[in-house]
């Protein structure tokens, strides 16, 4: 039985592929890397604990932005095994959704225009998710078109079409988006639908008027801040209940698992791609305007680099695993402001994509992802 | 016979065109290559319109050398190659020997190398780089000037006006690594700082293609406490940077170079701060106001209304003005002798009073604008 025999043979040839005679090269480098960034950390910590502290809620802000995005790489990675590439731009529509909704159309004071009466708090609220409702509304709308005309033809294609695919979409939405009619090529400042205050904490907590001083050596964060955590956190909370205790939850899951099979059981499995594709859009559309109002300066690239690294935040966690994506980004988050203070601002991205390679040469399945079962 | 006719017709006018240029010997061509189209037409228009201005207003006066001056107006785009074919067309057809242009470094260097080698005199109203008036081995090419200060210098200029106006003491310099222009202005302003005796509490560098947030930069200015901070760079990154620095209850005044000129800048969040530039509106010098005067008269905008000058207008009349003042001092049209008169001028223009040193780079003042209750105001004027 020649086939018995070569089985065993295979196997230990990919063992020896894992595990090459020199991997203790690798893994003392990897020690003496951690050492090394644990010393920086802590000293920097035992030096000024409030800078460190504040570093710390800095990395937080970008982490909860990465998580957002994030959470739309590892949806569809995990029942399509596609890469979307377009999703950082998907991210950029976002941005510019609310922008023009915004600027163009006063949007986020409809409640105040039809309503005078109702206070101007309330107004505010309710016009801001207006926008932000709107925004993942049309990034969901652009989500689902672009899975219909350049994804669903290549399902049955090899799975390096699709990427490819992706990426060709994602240079077209930047480009096309950069036409002088459609978004305009230049750097846009962003007007936001609601003022971002700021406040420090020193024996309570105080705001910071604009253009005053706040006093040294104190914590300051801003509402936007706020707001992007809660969102973060809420997003996760709801698609954990979403794939775990709903109808649809379950045909995802199981739409992941074996496609064929739940055709089988008959589950419209297209239509779950579907919903996958509009669910991560949707919250890369969130994602989307609360990066602009944060960062307030918009133009066609912006997505780029936030999604970039909020794939590599989603292969770190293990991709196709949500809480995996968002401790990921979490970390990434920390990575970057951590580096930004204490190695130098430019090594930023360096130690992103860094940590993208050790993950793949270390643990290729990242924290939280299942050993892979069949070839991935 | 309609062939006949209107071949009968070109041979007139030729006819009258060559009569015409034999009665009247005495014109003196100017080419102005400006980037009508492209990718900065806007830049183009502004500079055709001021050296046109001062082109008129010569004529107006008599011409020069009691020569009528004809402009010769060339759409050079803002890019390498229709640069060169602009200047090979003005000095080989048109016989110019002198040449107000172009906007852009990368256009003008090109034309730099024709026109000097066929002795005619370049004038380049707004192109920064030193490789438009230096040669690779470090020469001055003979007939080409400028009539913008270079990059360094804005450095130069904002270091003397915090340090002597502003009475900072401590700077903190933020600058793009992966940017020559903003590198620039943070390295002048840097040597001309500590020169001066103040101190440089922090240094800190970012990629401006790339980057949007700048929280732990701004964590550090904090702790520096800097009396300013420089950041030279363009008004995309100075919204971003300055909008963050307000939430983290940064109150140093931010200052910068002629990237912030723009229509796009966050006048709330850079509220406060200052920036160098080549020309302001709001100055009262009286070049500055006559100029103003005479631009808003010769043209008008959508509505009718007279034109505000931008600084390409501005610095295109002052680069005609300085030509034809150069050769009228010079008392003939021969392009030795005017650069010769070149090199030995002093003219009271727009954009300061301007003489050139070795390089043929003006040695000139700039303006000081603050930014303050949502607007752009004219601060100072700084002499070098």
């Amino acid at each position: 039985m020649p086939e018995k025999s070569d089985l065993p043979a295979a196997m230990s040839g990919i063992s020896r592929r894992r595990r090459p005679p020199l991997a203790w090269v690798g893994n003392g480098f990897l020690i003496i890397v951690a050492v090394l960034a644990a010393y920086v950390l802590v000293s920097n910590l035992a030096k000024n604990p409030i800078e460190f502290l504040q570093n710390v809620l800095d990395g937080l802000k970008l982490g909860c932005v990465y998580a957002l995005i994030a959470l739309g790489y590892t949806m569809v990675y995990g029942i399509v095994k596609l890469i979307n590439f377009a999703h950082g731009d998907v991210f950029m529509v976002g941005a510019f959704t609310s922008f023009y909704a915004v600027s163009q159309f006063n949007l986020h004071q409809w409640p105040q225009m039809l309503f005078p009466a109702i206070p101007a708090g309330i107004s505010l609220v309710v016009g801001s998710f207006t926008v932000i409702l709107l925004s993942m509304v049309v990034c969901t709308l652009l989500a689902i078109t672009i899975e219909r005309v350049a994804y669903k033809p290549l399902r049955d294609a090899p799975r390096i079409a699709a990427l490819i695919t992706a990426i060709g979409v994602s240079f077209f939405l930047e480009f096309f988006g950069a036409l002088q009619f459609v978004f305009s090529p230049r750097f846009i400042p962003y007007k936001s639908p609601f003022d971002t205050t700021a406040w420090y904490i020193q024996g309570g907590i105080h705001p910071i008027v604009s253009g005053q001083s706040s006093p040294d050596n104190t914590i300051s964060f801003s509402n936007i801040f706020l707001i992007i955590l809660v969102a973060s956190v809420l997003v996760q909370l709801f698609l954990q209940f979403l794939v775990r205790r709903t109808k649809i939850g379950v045909a995802m899951r199981a739409a992941s698992f074996d496609k064929p099979t739940a055709r089988l059981m008959g589950i419209n499995v297209d239509r779950v791609i579907s919903f996958t594709f509009a669910i991560g859009a949707a919250f890369a559309g969130l994602g989307g305007v609360l990066y602009a109002i944060a960062y307030a300066s918009i133009w066609t690239q912006l997505g780029i680099l936030p999604g970039l690294k909020a794939f590599v935040a989603a292969v770190l966690g293990g991709i196709g695993s949500l809480p995996g994506a968002f401790v990921g980004a979490l970390i990434m988050g920390q990575a970057e402001s951590l580096t930004m203070s204490y190695i130098s601002t430019p090594m930023r991205d360096a130690v992103a994509f860094t940590i993208l390679i050790i993950v793949l040469l270390v643990k290729p399945t990242g924290i939280f992802g299942e050993p892979a079962g069949e070839k991935a | 016979m309609k062939r006949f006719l209107s071949l009968t017709a070109i041979v007139l006018v030729l006819m009258v065109a060559v009569i015409g240029c034999q009665q009247a010997p005495k014109v003196l061509k100017v080419a102005v290559l400006a980037p009508l189209s492209g990718p900065v037409p806007t830049f183009g228009v502004s500079t055709r319109d001021g050296a046109l201005l001062a082109i008129n207003e010569w004529n107006a006066k008599g011409g020069v050398l009691n020569m009528k001056i004809t402009p010769v107006v060339e759409d050079s785009q803002c890019t390498p190659d229709p640069a060169v074919n602009a200047a090979n067309k003005v000095i080989n057809q048109d016989k110019v020997h002198y040449i107000v242009g172009e906007v852009c470094s990368k256009a003008s260097i090109p034309i730099s190398e024709i026109a000097n080698a066929a002795k005619v005199i370049q004038i380049s109203p707004t192109s920064t780089n030193t490789a438009v008036t230096v040669d690779k081995s470090g020469a001055t090419k003979a007939y080409i000037f400028r009539a913008c200060f270079i990059d360094p210098f804005q450095g130069k200029v904002g270091a003397t006006f915090a340090f002597n106006n502003l009475k900072a003491k401590n700077a903190f310099i933020m600058f793009d690594q992966s940017n020559d222009y903003v590198k620039g202005l943070a390295e002048a302003f840097e040597a001309t700082f500590t020169q001066l005796g103040g101190k440089i509490v922090g240094k800190e560098s970012y990629d401006g293609a790339k980057d949007t947030d700048f929280s732990a930069i701004l964590t550090k200015v904090k702790g520096a406490k800097p009396d300013i901070v420089y950041l030279p760079d363009y008004y995309n990154v100075v919204n971003l940077a300055t909008k963050q620095a307000k939430a983290k209850g940064i109150t140093a005044p931010f200052m910068g170079g002629d990237g912030w000129d723009s229509s796009d800048l966050d006048t709330k969040a850079s509220d406060g701060g200052y920036y160098t530039n080549h020309y302001s509106p709001d100055d009262q010098r009286a070049e500055v106001q006559n100029f103003l005067k005479a631009y808003g008269a010769a043209y008008k905008d959508d509505k009718n209304n007279p034109k505000v000058p931008d600084a390409l207008a501005a610095l295109a009349y002052d680069a005609t003005n300085l030509l034809l003042t150069a050769i009228k001092n010079a008392g003939a049209d021969n392009t030795d002798k005017v650069k010769a008169a070149m090199e030995g001028i002093s003219f009271d223009a727009v954009s300061g009073k301007i003489t050139y040193d070795a390089q043929h780079n003006p040695v000139k003042g700039a303006v000081i604008l603050k930014v303050t209750g949502g607007k752009v105001t004219f601060n100072s004027f700084v002499a070098p």
